[in-house]
């Protein structure tokens, strides 16, 4: 166990690694020249004729052959785990994050515990009365919400309850300490529409896991000695079943950081995937490596959990 | 000889996608009506979609404008009509070379095995880790906005994800014996993987580009929405929805909802199509362990996921057996 775990944190470590050139190559080929938007900026605001442009260029740190700036910038990252500093003047990258963190993750936690709280009674129950009407309902929503594009879900609930009762969701965030209950309403649509994606997907795998378990010749032994329905379906059958959903569950994740990005935009969130937008607008190179190598580390981080919830609650899978 | 039977099993695959598949069917035609509708949109559309008369500006539906008109008075049925086009342009051209790029990577990975498929594996691991939306927006922003950008990227990108599927079955296909036997009588590399090998993986192949694909098309819809995508000059449904239909959600709320409405069912009868192909075509694949073993289910339900968030074959999980506690 403990090996398998220092395993595959090494090879984490290699991806990270890689990510990281992958991420420093790609933000320094992005189009226009991040000093000329800057001085562009200062121009419009500033009425000295002329800015000294090398000297803007050393003080950001770009005056120097691209591997420095790369060893600088790793050096940084490792040894004082600072991902640099905003080329905009929106401070350290890292600050940005974190505070904007918590908006995100509030937006993504709603979404797999609404995603969850729909999926599950559905799934199982179009499992166990398989071939119903109510079966076919089930799954005929699931695969429509699976086409449906979040982004366009997120423009209705602007658009038609706006036109019919006047009423629109708020542009501005309510934090969590002034008002729990003005914050979790305002949190409500966009997580139900990114759970509503997920919730589609774990529908179908719950269906199709729980009819498997009851084909199980530990089910047929089960309803032969007189056991109850309630305690064949949820001892018995819903145990097994729910295993590989849990799999699916940590699979979701970089699925939810894209539809955060969406989400916050469409309703005006300020959390880490609008930080991401912003970030690439502007051309600020190492806002936008940041943003990619956190999402991308707690993505694989996300994935490494999830195995080892795997093989913890099934104890058949090996750590190998 | 050859080309009779192909025939016969396209024919057959028809007959049986009709009579097994209702619904896949349902969606073939749907996808089939708006593959006509693209080319002939030129003919279908009253008006030209950039055409504006700006006196009939952000206008209801009417007998003149089936649709109504946007904020610049354009017809917005043409220009649904031409969006048409360009989704299915931009899906048909980045899932065919998804699968080039699919059959390209996992092919030299399964077909080479050893430390090229070691390399090549974390690498295609390290591109799969990451947000594959955060990955297309980055990767816009460096080539700007096109339509021959965001083919490529997300014709490249996706295949990545689906090269696994090809690995994998190119991986099956090295077991059989024709496969050591083409070996043994010293063919060359490039003779067996063209003769033996390629023709072997036709069905993974097919199934990659019908599974994939409205991935693809709902992805170019989210880039464009966010402005990474098209240009404002080109008709796309996603775009359409943000610009027009966000700027003017109260004037003119058809804007924001044709798009969309559209989209949805291009993908969802591209999705029933693709599954009903999926099982016809390899009915191992609905559920249970797939036909690549069980390392290869695992890498073909995380492949899926790069695109499309719908894996309905069980992650690498034997199936449940005979375990539970009796607490009695």
């Amino acid at each position: 166990m403990r090996a398998y775990i220092i395993r595959r944190l090494l090879l984490m470590i290699l991806s990270l690694f890689l990510l990281t050139i992958l991420v420093f190559l790609s933000v320094r080929l992005l189009p226009g020249d991040v000093i000329d938007a800057i001085l562009g900026r200062m121009m419009e605001i500033s009425t000295v004729g002329t800015i000294d442009r090398e000297g803007l260029e050393r003080q950001l740190g770009l005056d120097v052959p691209g591997y420095v700036q790369y060893a600088r910038w790793l050096g940084g990252i490792l040894l004082r785990g600072s991902l640099g500093e905003s080329l905009m003047g929106r401070g350290p990258v890292g600050q940005q994050i974190v505070s904007r963190l918590p908006v995100t993750l509030e937006l993504g936690l709603l979404a797999i515990v609404i995603g969850l709280v729909i999926a599950l009674p559905v799934g199982i129950y179009s499992a166990i009365r398989q071939d119903t009407a109510a079966d076919y309902a089930g799954r005929s929503v699931a695969i429509i919400g699976l086409a449906t594009p979040n982004f366009w879900l997120g423009i209705m609930v602007m658009v038609y309850p706006a036109i019919w009762w006047g009423w629109s969701p708020s542009m501005e965030l309510i934090p969590f300490s002034d008002d729990p209950v003005g914050n979790l309403a305002m949190f409500l649509i966009p997580s139900l529409i990114l759970g509503t994606a997920s919730a589609a997907a774990i529908m179908r795998l719950t269906r199709t896991m729980m009819l498997e378990v009851l084909r199980q010749d530990y089910i047929r032994t089960a309803w032969s000695k007189g056991l109850r329905e309630r305690v064949v379906i949820i001892r018995h059958t819903i145990k097994n079943a729910l295993i590989p959903v849990v799999t699916l569950i940590g699979l979701q994740v970089p699925i939810l950081v894209g539809g955060s990005v969406i989400m916050e935009n469409i309703f005006n969130l300020p959390g880490v995937g609008r930080l991401m937008l912003i970030a690439l607008n502007d051309r600020d190179y190492t806002m936008v490596a940041g943003v990619n190598l956190f999402f991308a580390a707690a993505v694989m981080g996300a994935n490494l959990v999830t195995d080892l919830i795997y093989a913890f609650l099934d104890p058949r899978v090996g750590y190998k | 000889m050859n080309e009779h039977r192909r025939r016969a099993g396209l024919g057959g695959f028809v007959v049986r996608l009709v009579k097994e598949k209702p619904l896949g069917t349902i969606g073939g035609i749907i996808v089939l009506i708006l593959i006509l509708v693209a080319i002939f949109a030129d003919a279908l559309a009253p008006y030209e979609y950039y055409q504006m008369h700006l006196v009939d500006r952000l206008q209801g539906s009417s007998g003149r404008y089936l649709l109504g008109t946007d904020h610049l008075g354009r017809d917005f049925l043409s220009r649904i009509i031409h969006g048409a086009r360009i989704s299915l342009t931009v899906g048909l051209a980045a899932t065919a070379l998804n699968v080039v790029v699919a059959v390209l990577v996992g092919g030299v990975s399964g077909f080479f095995g050893g430390k090229v498929d070691l390399v090549v594996q974390r690498f295609v691991d390290t591109w799969m880790s990451f947000p594959s939306l955060l990955l297309l927006l980055t990767v816009m922003s460096i080539l700007g906005k096109g339509l021959v950008q965001i083919i490529v990227v997300l014709g490249i990108l996706g295949g990545i994800g689906s090269s696994r599927v090809v690995r994998g079955a190119v991986i099956a296909v090295k077991e059989n014996v024709y496969f050591q036997a083409a070996e043994a009588i010293g063919s060359s590399q490039w003779r067996i993987y063209i003769r033996h090998v390629l023709p072997n993986i036709v069905a993974p192949v097919i199934i990659i580009f019908s599974i994939n694909i409205g991935g693809v098309i709902m992805s170019e819809a989210a880039l464009s929405f966010l402005g990474f995508g098209l240009p404002p000059g080109i008709p796309s449904w996603g775009g359409m929805l943000s610009r027009e239909g966000r700027q003017y959600m109260e004037a003119g709320p058809w804007l924001a909802l044709w798009p969309g409405l559209c989209l949805t069912v291009l993908v969802y009868s591209l999705n029933m199509f693709g599954d009903a192909v999926r099982d016809l075509l390899d009915p191992r694949l609905r559920g249970g362990a797939g036909r690549y073993g069980a390392a290869g289910s695992k890498s073909l339900e995380k492949s899926r996921q790069g695109t499309r968030s719908e894996p309905d074959v069980p992650p690498a999980a034997p199936s449940p057996a005979a375990r539970t506690r009796k607490r009695r």
